[in-house]
């Protein structure tokens, strides 16, 4: 399977010893030789001690779900050698510290293993412990760039960059990378059959995780108050929002900000906050993950009930109650799109990558005006925390944000009487006015039961009707929302849809699928709630698939509750563990089902 | 019930403010609390004092929770917005609004159980963030609105119309905003309107976090012998500390003529609150002497009221986030949308 451009490694290390700055160098080095390449980090719930891995796919085709096989392991961590050894494909290699014995853990037929001396040379070449620690790894760094064929100008130049302003640093770094260079060079022969070679395939990508494009798309979209509450995996997405904020938002004149971002006391409060500001006309966000998305639930009723525009990341990660929160999942797909009491719906989109986050966050500002509601951008901790390659962001400079119907002073001096929820134009959506709008404009937001003229009532016809009104304004949502992706091919016999992240993953398995000679369209979901393409797609195929990160199905789920497909109908390929999904569970599942069925 | 308008009619003989508006236009829908409830009372008071301070209507904004004393909020000023949002919740929606649009007048009305159980954590860290706002609670120590339970502010002993006695240690809010920082800490009586009146009116001047505790009784299930949140044991405990009397910039009155100690605070408003000390050597910029004499009447089994702490020295949530004056739901689109060159400019990061 693995050649030229086309192969994987994995680094296992100790959480909390600096590889993580040796594996991005890797990276980062890759990509500027112009290959497309992948990071996945796979990271403890702990500050440190606790094992980690880094996996690192090379793919000329471009493929950048995570690597179904791992060609070479790099194995650093003690606790973890048993499972690292067994993660080498057959064939494929391993690298081990030789500074000691080899462990008789280590020791596996069928692979090749490489000892380095990565401590002693460490402890022989820098003075201090520290050194010797954080130094160890870039020592492995520059071993894996002669065996893998690494373009050493590429990993001066990047050194130098990183290192510019410290050149002691510079100077025990360049050293770290040759003493690892000269190692396997001198002892092993390099490169490896599968290794890396220029290629001119990233010159219009970059490399960014989804929160921070999903903080820059906040950015963008003029996102001014931001409110939340730390938790992992979305912490990041405010981190890197506070910093853009300071870099792009700052007054020139006076230094003052732009921007308003509150640390709450707890995701009930950063709800709160969110639906304050977007009450009081500005473009405000919170961000959270699946504990923080239940705490929100009363706040969310309220928001969808008196129609006030707020934008919830939910980058997710495993559950249920704490779960695995360093893993990924897909499973707060219900309690998004029905979160609160009573009759509630909500306006969802799905990223499947960096870039889409950037994009679907500014669509998102733009929903939660124009429907005066909730709306989420459902990430999760793959797409948010991990390193993806992805094409350059571009703006479009003549884009107008959709602020949604907010009546001017001058729309309030022609109108009679204002009535808040009076659905005047027939789509469901009723104008607002902000606060601070003269008197005629004024109007009493309630959670309780109101009528259309924003008046309490206990009345049943009164109550009803802005219920059915909102009904309606959902409707009209299903035509604004992002349509589904949809590939179909010529003699494709069954259907694949997905969501989110498990895209290229999902992409990946067709092709290999194909080559098989099983021919599949391909669905995925973008936005909830659905419009007709995504019924259409399920009843145009005799199979249908759905791939998702969760243990129920949900995303099989909420298709058979929103467009009345059968649910028994749609053969579910479920993948929860906690980790990225690979292409290699796709073809698995869809192979082994296909098996059991008559032609 | 639904809520009533009231009938438009004009007194001829009332008085107008700087604005034009009477006290009328102050008003809101019909109340629909139990007669006599002395939330009514401290409606009729934050009217009083919003036509006494020429509020702009349209320039406050009310905000509250759940309970007899957030549904209030309909009560007065229906010419302003109203946002009667979730059980304890006020707190983080109106920083939010703060955040949003620093410059509205935010009247935030609560109750024992909205701000002291329920909405405890969000009271507190409402207080710590300053948010510039008027934050009455109105407590009677019992939940009204579900007949009768005893709320965190009951006292110990005080017993309920059932007649079992309240055995936890209550919350008072007015030691526990001192504790947590609270640059504004007052404390009425729904029944001494003439002393609220000028509290509620520096609260509203306040630039940060304005808390007055008022003890107003609920007369369905708290104003019955052996309760200490009802009309007749107030009125026989309560003990002024201070006597506020507010006076605004533009209407300076002059001061009478005692022989009692003035302190005067200005607040940034450049407005003056004069105090009044009824109590031998009240200091109310002491943080420590207000706490000391507070727990010092509860011994006695007395209520201190007045203006018992006032510090405006401190920055407000707007000022510790240093945002900019205007308002930001008001920064037009174009100050706030890096653009297309500054983005490629940033991609160059990324690669």
């Amino acid at each position: 399977m693995s050649g030229v451009n086309d192969f994987a490694f994995k680094m296992a290390t100790v959480n909390g010893t600096g590889s993580a700055s040796a594996n991005n160098l890797l990276m980062h080095a890759i990509f500027r030789m112009g290959i497309p390449v992948t990071g996945k980090n796979i990271f403890p719930s702990n500050i440190q001690g606790a094992p980690t891995w880094y996996e690192i796919r090379v793919n000329k085709d471009g493929y950048t779900a995570r690597p179904p096989e791992i060609d070479v392991v790099v194995a650093l961590n003690p606790s973890t050698y048993a499972r690292d050894v067994a993660d080498v494909r057959p064939g494929g290699y391993l690298v081990y510290d030789s500074s000691w014995p080899i462990d008789p853990e280590l020791v596996r037929e069928g692979i090749t293993i490489l000892g380095i001396p990565f401590g002693k040379m460490c402890v022989d070449a820098f003075e201090n412990d520290r050194d010797r620690t954080l130094l160890r790894n870039i020592v492995y760094a520059g071993a894996l760039a002669a065996l893998l064929d690494l373009d050493m100008d590429v990993v001066n130049t990047m050194a130098k960059e990183k290192f510019s302003r410290k050149k002691s640093l510079l100077d025990a770094n360049q050293r770290a990378i040759r003493l690892g260079y000269d190692y396997a060079k001198a002892n092993f022969t390099c490169p490896l059959p599968f290794h890396l070679a220029k290629m001119d395939k990233t010159a219009d990508s970059i490399i960014i995780d989804g929160n921070t494009a999903a903080a820059l798309g906040a950015v963008f979209a003029g996102a001014t108050v931001g409110a939340w509450y730390p938790i992992t995996p979305s912490t990041s997405l405010m981190e890197a929002f506070t910093t853009f904020c300071e870099h792009f938002r700052k007054d020139e004149a006076t230094g003052l900000n732009k921007f308003c971002i509150l640390q709450a006391e707890d995701e009930l409060s950063a709800a709160g906050i969110a639906i304050g500001a977007g009450w009081a006309g500005a473009r405000s966000f919170t961000n959270t993950s699946g504990p923080g998305i239940s705490l929100m639930q009363e706040f969310l009723g309220l928001a969808y009930y008196t129609e006030i525009p707020a934008v919830f990341f939910d980058v997710q990660r495993t559950g249920p109650s704490t779960g695995m929160p360093t893993r990924t999942q897909q499973a707060d797909l219900m309690s998004m799109a029905y979160a609160s009491h009573g009759d509630t719906k909500h306006i969802i989109v799905f990223p499947a990558n960096p870039e889409e986050c950037f994009y679907l966050t500014v669509l998102a500002f733009d929903l939660a005006e124009r429907f005066q509601t909730p709306v989420f951008v459902a990430s999760d901790l793959d797409i948010g925390m991990n390193d993806w390659m992805c094409k350059r962001l571009e703006w479009d400079d003549s884009y107008v944000h959709d602020r949604g119907k907010v009546l001017s002073e001058a729309d309030l001096a022609q109108i009679k009487t204002f009535s808040r929820y009076l659905d005047v134009d027939g789509d469901g959506i009723a104008a607002r006015t902000l606060p601070g709008s003269s008197t005629k404009g004024a109007y009493f937001v309630r959670g309780s039961g109101h009528t259309k003229h924003a008046a309490y009532t206990e009345d049943s016809d009164a109550y009803q009707e802005v219920v059915d009104r909102l009904l309606r304004k959902f409707e009209t949502a299903k035509k604004a929302v992002p349509a589904p992706e949809i590939h179909r091919h010529e003699r494709a016999t069954v259907g694949i849809v997905t969501l989110g992240g498990c895209r290229s993953a999902v992409l990946e398995a067709i092709d290999r699928l194909r080559e098989q000679g099983i021919v599949a369209d391909y669905m995925r979901i973008k936005a909830f709630p659905f419009d007709a393409p995504v019924r259409d797609f399920l009843d145009s195929h005799n199979v249908n698939f759905v791939v998702e990160q969760n243990r129920d199905a949900q995303l099989r789920s909420l298709l058979t509750i929103e467009t009345g497909f059968p649910r028994d109908a749609m053969i579910p390929v479920l993948d929860y563990a906690g980790m990225p999904l690979t292409s290699k569970v796709v073809v698995d599942a869809v192979t082994k089902h296909l098996e059991g069925v008559p032609a | 019930m639904t809520s009533i308008a009231k009938p438009p009619v004009r007194h001829p003989g009332l008085r107008k403010n700087a604005l034009g508006l009477t006290t009328r236009d102050y008003e809101g829908a019909m109340s629909t609390l139990c007669a006599g409830c002395g939330h009514d009372s401290v409606t009729a008071a934050l009217i009083q004092a919003f036509w006494e301070l020429d509020l702009p209507p349209n320039r406050a904004a009310k905000m509250s929770g759940i309970g007899c004393s957030s549904k209030t909020t309909a009560y007065f000023m229906k010419q302003s917005h109203g946002f009667n949002s979730v059980h304890g919740r006020m707190p983080s929606v109106t920083t939010g609004a703060s955040a949003a649009n620093r410059d509205l007048t935010y009247i935030g009305i609560s109750g024992d159980g909205d701000s002291l159980s329920i909405g405890l954590g969000q009271l507190c860290h409402a207080i710590r963030r300053n948010v510039r706002m008027l934050y009455v609670i109105e407590n009677n120590g019992v939940y009204g609105l579900t007949k009768g339970q005893f709320s965190a502010s009951a006292d110990i002993g005080s017993t309920s119309k059932k007649g079992e006695a309240n055995l936890q240690p209550p919350i008072d809010p007015v030691l526990l905003a001192l504790t947590l920082g609270a640059t504004f800490v007052g404390r009425g009586f729904s029944g001494n309107k003439a002393e609220l009146v000028p509290i509620l009116k520096a609260g509203l001047s306040h630039r940060g976090f304005a808390l007055i505790d008022v003890i107003s009784p609920c007369v369905s299930f708290n104003d019955h012998e052996g309760s200490t949140k009802s009309y007749k044991f107030t009125r026989e405990h309560e003990l002024q500390m201070t006597e506020a009397d507010y006076v605004p910039l533009r209407r300076e009155i002059s001061a009478k003529v005692t022989g009692e100690v003035i302190t005067t605070v200005k607040l940034h408003d450049e407005s003056v609150v004069r105090f009044r000390r009824t109590h031998e050597a009240y200091d109310p910029t002491s943080r420590e002497g207000a706490y000391a004499h507070v727990r010092e009447c509860q011994r006695k089994g007395e209520v201190a009221t007045g203006l018992l702490f006032i510090d405006e020295s401190g920055p407000d949530m707007n000022a510790i986030a240093k945002t900019v004056t205007t308002p930001l739901a008001a920064l037009p689109f174009e100050d706030l949308c890096p653009g297309n060159s500054a983005l490629q400019k940033l991609m160059g990061r990324y690669r």
